[in-house]
């Protein structure tokens, strides 16, 4: 393989990387801080995509979609917090698992029917659907460039805002020792809507910006609600700095897996084997990487802390 | 010969020293008490003994067998009973099947699928005379979530004297209890320390009093006195750590 | 008493129903009902095992369709690989399952409550995009079986025969062993570390190993139910290892109500009798069933098994 694809390679794990951490930053706060776990989380990505194609249809300009898109998924993720979720921050984690379970069937279902069953693509925005020269023979979309530095920019906005406001402070107070927080006299109710709000509109971000370059398809949320658990499992529930460390590693080796997978494994065994063997194997790097995890450092890379 | 032996423990959480150089043993039919005040570091050497913790630096010898670098079970195993400072009981059982369970413990293996343990009759025996010895034979069908505060202190010490310890530890077990019940439990305790030896860790003076051979005075970690309950009143170190000065004790923060 | 009395009545009603109702079905001409009840007689199965991890153990596992999957797919390579008897086929089907539970499950068990959860979720989803590389075996697609496994040679355990009669003697077993586990010294133990973990170490129990035996027991029972399942749809998919399907395994159980007798029976039969008639009703059917799971959930603690035996309920983990 040309070490101009090893590239490519690389930057498209940097961008699945990005991804996952704009999903595994809500996720991982809302945890973190509320102890509630959404499986609904994923669902908030797809509408995101969904929102992004509506309302360019609507509008007919990108920038103003996503604009759009971003507001909605804010006001839909605060809608379900105060219809379903705030009901469910008490009761066991079984019950909130079932019932953001329930909400993904929905969601998923409405969306095919809404909008039918087939992948939909939306057209990358003009002012970045360009390619840029990179190396004399190497030319990279610059749309996925930017998703890359939009990912960089929304790490570093969320570092400060969680390491240097007050609200910050309470939200990392509130992840280590919530009784604490809740003793000091702050109003929790604003804190959790705060947090549920800010990761909705994280992941419906994901979603406008995922949705010029990945499919957009009813269910598209749910894989990699899981792969951004694997996530927050490698970088440590509750920590910001770990899921963007977690994110990319995630993004980097199971994109490079899957291409180099086949010729790593076609070394040791013969082709046929390793045809079979290989895609199997590059499937599984991220999980294994997450057994390794579990077994040198079970509270994960960078902790919350505090945090178990 | 000595039942339980603490070698020059030490802990410490960051700068924090909770145990310094802590050296302890409790023979045969003693009761070794060890009192403090809070943050003194009580507790976090009940859970070095105990195995909740490891300690950086020194041993814990169980019947002259070292048992530092044993996981909890397994200290449980060689005959490590404890109650905790919390009560911690099986909520969702009865008051015999707690007792029946911790007794399952030292009754062979309990990797058996099929045979209903409620109808084995060795273990529902020696639950009922655990029940009798701490006088809750009347509650035994009880769930264990709907016992009073003072029953449920009863019954964890009932689940520690099931699994046959050899050695007992007791974190503060009068903790929470009224004047009667407190009487009630020392009447048990001072039945049982001529049987099994124990280091009790307590607040009530008048129980210290009426159960301990030895008390041990634990400040910032440091053991800074120790000799008969009368001695140890009589103690300058002892009376500094409880009147007076001893407000440097609690800066030892909340590591008991 | 009573209430154990009762479910045991209730237990007895549903079995000797179920021997009799293909007949009754063929009588008035539903024989395709008898579908309906063999498909949850298999999540029945594969419910039973989850509740030995979730009811009895506190353990809430997300991955446990994995097992559904790994014995299924273990009965059509076999299959393909020119092993026809039902027997070995399912000693392979339990070994497979049993050496994966073992291996995931110790890595899982390291922690336990939510990232636990997390975890068993992500080993299953590894398990789906394994079997959906094999493109050997049909990859996505899954795979058709043209042979089906023989029982001593015979074709009882096959829809030719009476694989009705085969799912329903396997539930009923396992609806006995699930049960017999739980009140034996070890479902003791397990239940004692589900009420407090601590308490549990501090009696002499190594929590981990009676989790992790637990784990494996359940996992290799869920296999049953992949292994009948693949004999039962003469076909093997990726979807049976969904994560999706796990999550039903779940709301069968808090429907049915957790650690209880019947519990995953009931509530495997009212999943699979309301998915079928909210089907009839529009194709959109999930437009209705996902606002009542929440529903349930928000409102009906308990489950279905509290009609029958209000007395005494298993609390959750």
């Amino acid at each position: 393989m040309s070490l101009t694809l090893l590239l490519i390679q690389c930057l498209n794990g940097l961008q699945y990387g990005m991804m996952l951490f704009l999903i595994a930053a809500g996720l991982t706060l809302v945890f973190g801080v509320m102890g509630f776990i959404n499986l609904a989380h994923g669902v908030q990505y797809m509408v995101g995509a969904y929102l992004a194609f509506a309302f360019l249809h609507l509008t007919g300009n990108f920038w103003l979609a996503a604009l759009l898109s971003m507001i909605t998924a804010l006001a839909f993720g605060l809608l379900l917090e105060h219809v379903i979720f705030r009901h469910l921050y008490g009761r066991d984690h079984l019950d909130q698992v079932l019932a953001t379970f329930g909400i993904i069937i929905f969601l998923n279902e409405l969306a095919k029917v809404l909008f039918g069953p087939a992948t939909l693509s939306l057209p990358v925005p003009e002012l970045l659907s360009g390619s840029i020269p990179l190396t004399p023979e190497l030319r990279y979309p610059v749309y996925r460039l930017a998703t890359i530095g939009a990912g960089v920019l929304v790490a570093g906005l969320l570092y400060l805002a969680v390491g240097h406001t007050r609200v910050g402070m309470l939200i990392r107070a509130g992840a280590t020792t919530p009784q604490m927080v809740a003793a000091l006299g702050v109003n929790i109710r604003r804190l959790f809507m705060v947090v549920f709000g800010v990761g909705a509109m994280l992941a419906g971000f994901a979603g406008v910006i995922a949705a010029p370059i990945f499919a957009v398809e009813p269910g598209m949320g749910d894989n990699i609600l899981i792969v951004a658990f694997v996530v927050i499992i490698i970088g440590g529930i509750g920590s910001i700095r770990g899921a963007f460390l977690a994110a990319l590693m995630v993004g980097l080796i199971d994109t490079l897996g899957r291409t180099l997978a086949t010729q790593a494994t076609g070394l040791v065994l013969p082709p046929s084997m390793s045809d079979q063997v290989g895609p199997a194997l590059a499937s599984m790097l991220i999980y294994i990487l997450m057994a390794a995890i579990l077994v040198f450092r079970p509270q994960g890379l960078l902790p919350a802390k505090g945090a178990a | 010969m000595s039942v339980l032996e603490i070698r020059n423990l030490s802990k410490s959480f960051g700068a924090v020293q909770v145990s310094r150089d802590i050296s302890l043993s409790v023979a045969a039919r003693q009761c070794h008490a060890l009192i403090g005040p809070n943050g003194a570091g009580k507790t976090t050497l009940i859970h070095q003994v105990s195995g909740v913790l490891r300690p950086d630096a020194g041993r814990v010898l169980l019947d002259g067998r070292d048992i530092t670098a044993d996981p909890i079970w397994r200290r449980a195993r060689a005959g490590l009973g404890r109650t905790f400072q919390i009560t911690s009981v099986l909520p969702s059982f009865s008051v015999r099947e707690n007792v029946a369970l911790a007794a399952q413990a030292k009754a062979g293996s309990s990797m058996r699928f099929f045979a209903p343990a409620a109808a084995e009759a060795g273990l529902n025996r020696c639950a009922d005379s655990v029940l009798e010895r701490i006088r809750m034979a009347d509650r035994a069908g009880v769930l264990a979530a709907d016992l009073s505060h003072g029953e449920r202190r009863l019954l964890e010490l009932g689940i520690a004297l099931a699994g046959a310890p050899k050695f007992l530890l007791l974190d503060e077990p009068m903790a929470g209890l009224g004047r009667a019940e407190s009487l009630r439990l020392g009447d048990i305790l001072e039945e049982l320390r001529r049987e099994i030896p124990m280091l009790l860790v307590e607040h009530d003076m008048d129980a210290i009093f009426r159960l301990a051979d030895t008390v041990s005075v634990l400040v910032e970690g440091r053991v800074v006195a120790r000799g008969t309950p009368d001695q140890v009143r009589a103690d300058p170190a002892a009376r500094a750590a409880y009147l007076g000065d001893g407000g440097s004790g609690g800066a030892a923060g909340g590591a008991a | 008493m009573m209430a154990r009395d009762r479910s045991l009545i209730v237990a007895g009603a549903i079995f000797a129903l179920l021997l009799v109702a293909p007949y009754g079905l063929g009588l008035i001409g539903q024989g395709y009902l008898t579908g309906l009840l063999m498909r949850a007689m298999l999540l029945a199965i594969a419910a039973l095992s989850l509740d030995l991890l979730v009811g009895q153990g506190g353990m809430v596992s997300f991955g446990h369709s994995a097992f559904v999957g790994l014995g299924a797919y273990a009965l059509a390579i076999g299959l393909q690989a020119g092993i026809d008897s039902l027997l070995l086929l399912t000693l392979i089907a339990l070994a497979v399952s049993g050496l994966f539970a073992l291996v995931t499950g110790a890595l899982a068990l390291r922690t336990s409550g939510v990232y636990f959860l997390m975890i068993t979720l992500a080993f299953g989803q590894m398990t789906y995009f394994t079997l959906t590389s094999l493109a050997a075996y049909g990859g996505d697609d899954g795979l058709t079986l043209w042979s089906l496994a023989t029982l001593f040679g015979s074709d009882v355990a096959q829809n030719a025969g009476q694989i009705y009669f085969v799912i329903l003697a396997v539930m009923v077993a396992t609806w006995w062993l699930v049960h017999r586990i739980g009140q034996s010294r070890f479902g003791r133990v397990l239940r004692g570390a589900r009420d407090n973990p601590e308490r549990a170490e501090v009696m002499g129990f190594s929590v981990f190993r009676y989790r992790l035996t637990a784990y494996v027991i359940a996992g290799m029972i869920a296999s049953l139910s992949g292994v009948l399942t693949a004999q039962q749809n003469e076909f093997v998919s990726p979807a049976l290892a969904t994560w999706q399907h796990s999550g039903d395994l779940l709301v069968i159980l808090v429907i049915g109500g957790l650690g209880s007798r019947n519990g995953a029976i009931l509530g495997a039969f009212f999943v699979v009798i309301v998915q079928d008639l909210l089907g009839a009703v529009t194709p959109d059917w999930r437009l209705i069933y996902g606002p009542l799971l929440v529903l349930v959930v928000l409102f009906a603690k308990g489950g279905l098994n509290r009609l029958f035996a209000p007395a005494r309920q298993g609390p959750a983990a």
